[in-house]
């Protein structure tokens, strides 16, 4: 076993994915399956290769900068066009603080 | 009106061309017939999710304009496209494949379909495909399976699945796909039309929804060579808004399409011959005797670190995509599932939005990333990328392009393969290491099956040698017939 249930509800924990029972019995069984070919990998000896973090890089290290100036950008109104809730011009979101009540 | 219909779903970028400059259809009329048509035809296929007539018209009317004052009105004057909906466009809903994005309505335009329109095409709608471009088959997308034109019980591939099947079926006359793993080349070849992956950074990403950034691609489906390059030149070229837009100039792809490939040195890599369906197989072998035919040198070669790939890009892509994905939590894109605290409200609606594929590479891109992981997984996974790009370096040093299958067996039953993930990733085997090298590739159709199946043979050439690639295969197309 690469992957116990148990890991699997920690990884979903660090996704931000609630998952039921049925998905996380599938996903430890299918997680379980690639990891082991992924394993795969270790039969290379890569100790003395650079990784490749880019594919291609053709420019000046500077060239991709512009000039800065300002812009216009999205307007309020547009930008939260598309928010499942949104007033006085923000995204809503449930509440994050909670007031504490002293007794 | 009749007679464009008829001629719709043959029509190609240079038939348009003829049309509107004899006058023979206005770009007007030939939309609203376009769009009739493949509003008429869709329901078979399931081929796009939904179409945008008002854009559509407006444009046209633009293009009409044009040429009745004279002016050019552009390389790709009036002619219809279909965009894949991972790409956005303003005022056009775009869902990506996906139940989160059901509702999304981009508040700008990718550049891509900017310079689609500033050309001269028309956007009829947009394509279904594998949500947020994950899948080999179609069958991910949380808006039902897209049919193959060529057989419809059988899947047009994936993750572009609906562009390739569109342009196959005749609704439109080129098509806009992206290619992270093979998701252009794939489709092309299970509907039998031509897919092109250019060099990493040649097409603008911006405003392509991001999956895997440092392996995402636009690319164009068209019915022939010569129009799917001809769309490619068009949209290529710097973009300030895509810090990974090359800016190497755009050559003239279509001038370069002269005939000429005697003595192109072509190389057959041994390893992905090993395994293939004996059909597909076969079809490849004719092809290969069809560039001797015409001049090539062909010869064998090794790219001996191929068989590390499907294990290195399942951990590069699916890291990228957990992260990628993370912007989908409910708080601007459309869908929140309600709760009463706010991380229950970002689990909730991820939970519920997301299909099975998506989750499964959230979950295993968040596992490779997760605190102790890094350098057993996605470290290995960069140093075997950067063995697989060297492979193509010294491979390139002695051929001008390598030909290959582009997927081990032709298009398969709807449902057939959708309970084995890893078999399905295997099968992405000879598409993503040019995705992981970074290489301009593509699908050129090379025949059908005995069942009637298309198959298509890949081309890769060096970065940014999409010029010889696309001489290659128009070279190659011309000489079997295989235009569609």
């Amino acid at each position: 076993m690469k992957i116990t249930e148990e890991e699997v509800r920690y990884v979903a924990d660090l996704a931000n994915l609630k998952l039921t029972g049925e998905e996380i019995g599938r996903l430890s069984k299918d997680l379980d399956e690639i990891l082991a070919h992924i394993d795969t990998l270790n039969e290379l000896d890569t100790s003395n290769v650079q990784p490749m973090a880019q594919v291609l890089y053709d420019a000046g290290e500077n060239s991709t900068l512009r000039e800065d100036c300002e812009r216009p950008c999205l307007d309020n109104d547009t930008a939260l066009a598309n928010a499942p809730l949104a007033g006085a011009g923000y995204f809503k979101v449930p509440k994050v603080i909670a007031r504490v009540v002293e007794r | 009106m009749s007679a464009i219909s008829s001629g719709i779903p043959s029509l190609t970028i240079q038939e348009v061309r003829k049309g509107l400059a004899a006058r023979v259809f206005s770009a007007l009329e030939l939309t609203q017939s376009a769009l009739e048509f493949a509003q008429a035809e869709n329901p078979k296929t399931n081929a796009y999710l939904h179409f945008s007539p008002e854009r559509a018209l407006r444009a046209a009317d633009r293009v009409d304009r044009k040429l009745a004052a004279g002016e050019d009105a552009g390389p790709l004057a009036g002619v219809p496209v279909a965009v894949k909906d991972v790409i956005v466009t303003k005022g056009v809903r775009t869902t990506c494949g996906s139940r989160l994005l059901e509702r999304y309505i981009p508040p700008y335009d990718a550049t891509a379909v900017t310079r689609l329109e500033q050309a001269g095409g028309i956007i009829l709608g947009k394509t279904n495909c594998d949500e947020f471009a994950m899948g080999s088959s179609n069958e991910n997308s949380a808006f039902g399976p897209v049919k193959n034109p060529a057989a419809l019980d059988r899947v047009p591939g994936g993750s572009s699945g609906g562009s390739a099947a569109a342009v196959a079926q005749g609704t439109a006359v080129a098509a806009l796909g992206s290619d992270t793993g093979g998701s252009v080349r794939q489709p092309a070849s299970f509907c039998g039309v031509v897919g092109v992956t250019p060099t990493y950074g040649r097409v603008s990403r911006y405003g392509l929804v991001a999956f895997a950034s440092s392996l995402d691609h636009i690319g164009p489906l068209a019915r022939n060579v010569g129009d799917a390059a001809l769309l490619l030149e068009t949209i290529a070229g710097r973009d300030e808004c895509d810090a990974t837009s090359a800016f190497a100039p755009v050559p003239d792809y279509l001038a370069a399409l002269n005939g000429n490939v005697k003595g192109v040195k072509i190389g057959l890599p041994r390893e992905y011959f090993e395994g293939l369906a004996s059909e597909t197989g076969d079809l490849i072998a004719q092809g290969v005797e069809l560039l001797r035919k015409l001049g090539c040198q062909v010869r064998e070669i090794s790219l001996p670190a191929t068989k590390y790939a499907v294990a290195c890009y399942y951990i590069i892509a699916t890291a990228e995509a957990s992260s990628n994905l993370a912007r989908y939590d409910g708080v601007r894109y459309t869908t929140r599932a309600e709760a009463e605290t706010l991380s229950d409200m970002y689990r909730a609606t991820r939970g519920a939005g997301f299909g099975a594929e998506c989750k499964r590479r959230i979950m295993l891109g968040t596992y490779v990333l997760s605190h102790g992981y890094y350098d057993a997984y996605y470290l290995k996974a960069q140093k075997v990328r950067a063995l697989i790009a060297e492979d193509f370096r010294r491979a390139f040093a002695e051929v001008d392009a390598i030909v290959a299958p582009v997927s081990p067996f032709p298009a398969f039953k709807i449902g057939e393969k959708i309970d084995d993930p890893l078999a399905m990733y295997l099968s992405d085997i000879y598409t993503i290491t040019g995705d992981l090298a970074g290489l301009p590739c593509m699908s050129v159709p090379c025949g059908k099956t005995a069942a009637g199946l298309p198959v298509g043979m890949q081309i890769l050439t060096q970065h940014f040698d999409e010029t010889g690639m696309f001489r290659l295969a128009d070279a190659f197309e011309k000489a079997g017939g295989f235009a569609g």
